[in-house]
């Protein structure tokens, strides 16, 4: 029987591990798929390749998805996300000599895992630094439409920190990251695994919050696909969501986590030593503050939890935050193009479930 | 000052040299004189901010191409906008380009007929750049199969004390029923000979 090739585009980051376990792990030939994956170094080249149909699908910023299917800063193309690729993975850095500043600026008795805590102690830190006449920080996110410019949005705009004023965002490259920290370019960063465990590793920077501190099942990869595309290939698309689904599935058994890290770690995929994606696997990172590691359970996020079914309100909730920030236009009707293309009714039939019942808070932000 | 008269201010960012130094020559061929070089990611947008182009080609290998992204965003810190320079209707466009291996940045409510020309030069340029890599690389592994085809043949002439063409046929004998190329008998040959060495 030959197979169906499908061709994806991926960044090196531990939350590609769904479409790279699918296709080194035999699920997606087990679906008559021989899946491809393709390496990428920009989020944008990926994004002009899957709209020009070079890719079939990518491994993508959920927000890029939702930003080409309206047209924001981009040729609009349709796409559809049958697939949410896991949740969670992100986690703030910063570098030990700002860490520090905002550790000596918290109130008596707060704890470093508390984002309000440490919130009230950076936004003393950037009005101290006014006062002196010095530069305000520079913080380091991997693009405008990303899951890391929002968390780090929401992050300072609850302390009351004007991220278009007060600070600078900057778009850094994940595999820049590090480097930019140990320059000075930037101070700190919002960034996807394994980079901030990098920065601990190199004691370059210092673990401030992991994601699911700021957003409890925050929506980050999906796997884009054309909307034409879906169209024309409904059987196959089916197949490509049980092969990711079974890959997820299969990350999620802890005695496969060993296993998992060092396939992730080979040169063609993320190219980095296997014991640094183990810590994000294992949901224990250290944090570079002192013996300190932060543990949870759900720092990312494969096939538990229902990660991979795509929840319309987490295209609303990304939806709304372009609006927040001024990327996209205040339109009803843009958040119902965002929210419909999460294709929750494709990833059902693939399946063959039924659509669980919706709990009340898909997102758990911690300002809510 | 009308569009067409001011001279276009031309940023390049190429991780390779060689290749942005093809480009540079292939613009100022065309005319254009105000062309500024980057080729390392270090601070990249407040130099670019500084420089103020009219357009940025940079090449697709190249991760600083998500730092551009940002250009897009409402900030106090962009003097100009900047936009994609081909509109909705010219995918074309950026087809051809991505195809080469370039995109480009281009500031809002430049004339197209301006933009035109100088991607079509980088186009070309990025074409002809790859098609010079990829002989090269041709030519590199063509080189490193005549050496593994001399070693074996060295080995076959030493082991069963022949002459070189005597060699060479074998090898070429062997490569015929097996249906293989030749230098992949000379490998098996050089490993074999490595392993009883």
């Amino acid at each position: 029987m030959s197979l169906d090739p499908v061709k994806i585009g991926f960044i090196p980051l531990v939350d590609a591990a769904i479409p790279i376990i699918a296709a080194d792990v035999g699920f997606a030939a087990e679906e008559g798929i021989a899946l491809e994956l393709v390496r990428e170094v920009s989020w944008a080249n990926i994004r002009d390749r899957l709209t020009l149909g070079h890719f079939d699908g990518a491994h993508l910023l959920a927000p890029i998805a939702i930003a080409t299917t309206l047209g924001l800063a981009t040729v609009k193309v349709p796409l559809a996300a049958p697939l949410a690729l896991g949740l969670n993975g992100n986690a703030v850095t910063m570098s030990p000599p700002l860490f520090e500043a905002i550790r000596r600026h918290m109130a008596p008795g707060a704890r470093m895992a508390d984002p309000r805590a440490t919130g009230a102690a950076f936004k003393a830190v950037v009005e101290e630094r006014r006062r002196n006449g010095d530069e305000p920080p520079t913080l380091g996110m991997t693009f405008p439409f990303s899951t890391h410019n929002y968390q780090l949005r929401l992050w300072l705009a609850a302390a009351g920190v004007e991220p278009d004023e007060d600070v600078r965002l900057a778009v850094v490259p994940p595999p820049f990251m590090v480097d930019a920290l140990e320059n000075a370019h930037v101070e700190g960063f919002c960034v996807g695994a394994p980079w901030n465990s990098v920065a601990v590793e190199y004691k370059l920077g210092r673990i401030l919050h992991l994601g699911v501190e700021l957003v409890r099942r925050c929506p980050e990869k999906v796997l884009a696909v054309r909307a034409h595309w879906l169209a024309q290939n409904p059987e196959l698309a089916a197949r490509l969501v049980r092969a990711c689904v079974r890959a997820a599935d299969w990350l999620d058994e802890p005695n496969n986590r060993e296993e998992a890290a060092r396939r992730l770690a080979a040169p063609n995929r993320l190219d980095v030593h296997a014991h640094i994606i183990q810590r994000a696997l294992d949901g224990r990172l250290a944090t570079g503050d002192g013996d300190e590691a932060r543990i949870s359970d759900s720092y990312i996020l494969f096939g538990g939890d229902g990660a991979t079914r795509p929840d319309h309100r987490h295209a609303r909730w990304l939806h709304a935050q372009m609006v927040r920030w001024r990327q996209a236009a205040d339109d009803p009707a843009g958040a119902e193009l965002a929210a419909a293309s999460y294709r929750a009714d494709v990833y059902d039939a693939a399946l063959g479930r039924a659509a669980p019942p919706e709990e009340d808070d898909p997102l758990g932000v911690f300002t809510d | 000052m009308p569009d067409r008269d001011r001279p276009l201010k031309i940023v390049l960012i190429d991780a390779s040299p060689e290749r942005a130094a093809i480009m540079e020559q292939g613009l100022r061929d065309a005319g254009h004189t105000t062309i500024m070089r980057i080729t390392d990611h270090v601070n990249l947008l407040a130099r670019i901010y500084a420089i103020d182009p009219d357009v940025i080609l940079i090449d697709l290998e190249n991760p600083s191409r998500d730092v551009l992204e940002q250009m897009f965003q409402v900030s106090r810190a962009v003097r100009r906008p900047v936009g994609m320079f081909v509109d909705q209707s010219d995918s074309a466009s950026i087809e051809a380009a991505i195809d080469a291996g370039v995109s480009a940045y281009v500031v809002d409510g430049l004339k197209r007929e301006r933009v035109q020309p100088i991607l079509a030069t980088t186009i070309s340029r990025f074409r002809a750049f790859a098609k010079l890599r990829a002989e090269l690389e041709q030519a590199k592994s063509q080189l490193e199969e005549r050496k593994t085809v001399d070693r074996a043949k060295g080995i076959l002439m030493r082991a069963k004390k022949i002459d070189e063409d005597e060699a060479y046929a074998l090898l070429r004998k062997a490569a015929m029923n097996e249906k293989k190329k030749i230098v992949e008998i000379a490998q098996s040959v050089i490993t074999a000979a490595e392993l009883l060495g």
